[in-house]
């Protein structure tokens, strides 16, 4: 069996050796294994393996339902089922995943692992609030069940744990019921921070799902324009009988070269994209278009060249929230040189998973590309995130400094207690975790 | 459709499984763990929307063909008759690993070979006695053409692709369809650790074409399609170019 190959994370970058092993058998396959990895959809180096290991179990063809019962809704799956299968089989059916990232190309067990959020953050929290029990291969090799009542330190632990608490083999969690497999929605120009963050306030009584996309580029009065979206799902009444039809999209067959995303194209970009979102009352909108907008281009990280991109993903508190989010843009603008994606979006309470990313506030998240001044960028960034006691989304990082991110987490003790506590001999692992935990050093 | 699966757990057979069970065939599954062929019934039950226990199953070895005759009763008892049975279950393993061990290299050929021909002797008795049917066998392109990476796995599958054709030949007019299925390189859990050479295809994407083939009934059919072209290119080089390249 050859170990050679590379592997990187939807960033591109880093790039480090080691393949993926894959199995239909996840329990067997895990066995030994300091890590498991789902669609690499993580942007930076939390599914890599670290430095001193060459491969990583892929959790992809472990992808069985085990049971759903349509009277509640609870579902079990091994870990490697997509999103993108429950979307596909369960919404025609009335059921959806409670919370869903801006991917659907993820799996069940990296969904846990990163403790993903989406648009109804501010409602329904993460997805590990609706986990119901894990099934895990841990360090020693047992299979162990968790949930709130059983292991539950193991559970707390492994909800937005990154994987590193041990291989999560089964998972089991409720889903939604929909009205229709349609949205219902809106969407309004912000002129400016301050009006986008009023908008995002008055839509999180009414809406279920809001979010926004932010102007990165243009500075002066233009800073912080952007386009609010808010939606829920359409009544019966006003979906039509059609189920929305699944399309194909295209890929993008090739690396763009990394010249290619440069001051003017971003600034074209972003002017077209915010002329191209006007102020528009209530309509039908198809799920792909309001949760998925970039899955419709298969392999739309390569748009940004061989260099690749990261992504940096903040919160703050609501209190610190404008003048910190506005601060934010002006370092990024700064630059000239930024993002096309820029998301903000408002954060309900802190869920129960100890890393969890989410807390009450507001969350930026900005797209950069790999460049000389990505790194002190980023620093200055972690410098105002830390200030004001802010964190960072584990998921999208692949740049912050351990010092950083040590201080920004203070559950960090507490949950590395716990993981000591079930891997005494630091058997799991990842680039990531020896990055900015010092492992496997 | 009622059709009986030897293999649905893993690979393409998983794949084959879930298109057939989506558009609502009666499946049976047959194969070695019965825990883990619990585990794809209950898949295939909550992927097409079914009652639980609406799939039943039953232990079934390709080392072990006494327990065929048991295992085909048990299905078409579950189904009240069969009238298609789809056989994807195989051993697999790399040439330089069938060199080392002799005694791996004569499992596969009994499994590859010789008693998946005793199982669908068994299975096609049993169509040809209900008027005829449908069955499927997944062969390999590794059959076409003796070549250095595929010598031991290549000869068992060309047998199989052999035995194949004579059924078709010799039953196709008493109603028994018989379709040869020649994937190329695909990517499951059986060939992880190899490379993986261009035209790779997915296992879906071959599940898809083999429902076109047993609607059809065509007798052969390759997955990805491009591996039609390739093997046609393979079957025309002479042997001196065999004896050059490594494919």
């Amino acid at each position: 069996m050859s170990d050679e190959g590379t592997l990187s994370g939807w960033g591109c970058a880093p790039v480090v050796p080691g393949r993926e092993v894959h199995s239909e058998d996840l329990a067997d396959v895990t066995t030994g294994m300091p890590l498991t990895r789902g669609l690499g959809r993580s942007y930076g180096d939390s599914s890599l393996p670290a430095a001193r290991d060459r491969r990583v179990a892929s959790a992809t063809l472990a992808d069985r339902i085990l049971s759903f019962d349509p009277d509640s809704g609870l579902l079990r799956a091994e870990a490697g089922l997509s999103l993108s299968e429950i979307y596909r089989l369960f919404l025609p059916r009335g059921w959806f995943a409670p919370v869903t990232p801006g991917t659907q190309f993820v799996t069940l067990g990296g969904m846990v692992a990163a403790d993903v959020h989406g648009g109804n953050h501010h409602v329904a929290g993460c997805f590990g609030a609706h986990v119901t029990r894990l099934r895990m291969r841990v360090a020693d090799g047992r299979i162990v069940d968790c949930s709130r009542e059983q292991e539950p330190d193991l559970f707390r632990a492994t909800i937005g744990g990154m994987g590193l608490t041990g291989h999560i083999l089964e998972v089991e969690f409720k889903m939604a019921r929909v009205s229709s497999p349609w949205l219902w929605g809106e969407t309004e120009q912000a002129r400016s921070v301050g009006q986008f963050f009023d908008l995002l306030g008055r839509a999180a009584a009414d809406w279920p799902f809001t979010k926004g996309w932010i102007d990165c580029v243009s500075r002066g009065k233009n800073l912080g324009r952007g386009i609010m979206y808010r939606a829920r799902w359409a009544t019966p009444g006003e979906a039509p009988a059609r189920p929305p039809a699944h399309k194909k999209g295209f890929a993008l067959p090739v690396y763009l070269p990394s010249w290619a995303f440069n001051r003017v194209t971003a600034r074209v970009f972003n002017e077209l994209y915010f002329r191209g979102h006007p102020t528009r009352g209530g309509r039908l909108i198809h799920p792909d278009a309001f949760f998925y907008p970039l899955d419709g281009v298969r392999h739309w990280n390569r748009a940004f060249g061989h260099a690749g991109f990261t992504q940096w993903q903040c919160v703050v508190p609501h209190a610190s929230g404008l003048p910190t989010i506005t601060r934010v843009l002006e370092l990024v603008t700064s630059r000239g040189l930024a993002s096309p994606i820029c998301v903000i979006k408002d954060c309900g309470p802190q869920g129960e998973g100890l890393l969890s990313f989410p807390m009450l506030g507001i969350s930026i998240a900005i797209d950069l590309p790999v460049r000389p001044w990505t790194r002190p960028l980023i620093d200055a960034l972690n410098d105002l995130v830390l200030a004001e006691g802010g964190r960072i989304y584990l998921a999208k990082d692949a740049f912050t400094r351990r010092e950083h991110f040590q201080k920004m987490e203070p559950r960090l003790g507490e949950w590395q207690a716990i993981r000591r506590r079930w891997d005494p001999e630091g058997r799991l692992r990842s680039a990531q975790s020896e990055r900015l935990l010092g492992d496997a050093s | 459709m009622k059709a009986v699966i030897l293999g649905a757990t893993k690979g393409m057979g998983r794949a084959l499984a879930r298109r057939l069970a989506a558009r609502g065939d009666e499946l049976f599954l047959l194969g070695r763990d019965v825990d883990d062929l619990a585990r794809s019934a209950r898949d295939l039950e909550a992927r097409a929307g079914r009652p639980p226990q609406s799939i039943g199953g039953a232990a079934c070895d390709l080392e072990k063909p006494e327990g065929f005759t048991a295992a085909l009763d048990a299905a078409e008892a579950a189904l009240g008759g069969l009238d298609t049975v789809v056989v994807t279950a195989g051993l697999f393993a790399t040439q330089e690993r069938l060199e080392a061990d002799p005694g791996l290299a004569r499992r596969l050929l009994t499994v590859d070979f010789a008693n998946t021909v005793v199982f669908c002797e068994e299975a096609r008795n049993r169509l040809l006695a209900r008027g005829g049917g449908t069955l499927c066998v997944f062969s390999s392109v590794a059959g076409e053409r003796g070549r250095k990476p595929v010598v031991i796995y290549g000869a068992a599958k060309a047998g199989l692709s052999r035995y194949l054709e004579g059924l078709d030949h010799r039953f196709r007019a008493r109603g028994l369809r018989t379709v040869c299925v020649k994937p190329g390189f695909v990517r499951t859990g059986m060939t992880e650790g190899l490379k993986s050479p261009p035209f790779a295809g997915e296992p879906d994407a071959v599940a898809a074409s083999v429902v076109r083939a047993i609607d059809r009934g065509r007798p052969v059919v390759y997955a990805p399609g491009v591996w039609a072209l390739i093997m046609l290119v393979i079957r025309l080089l002479p042997r001196f170019v065999m004896r050059k390249i490594g494919f």
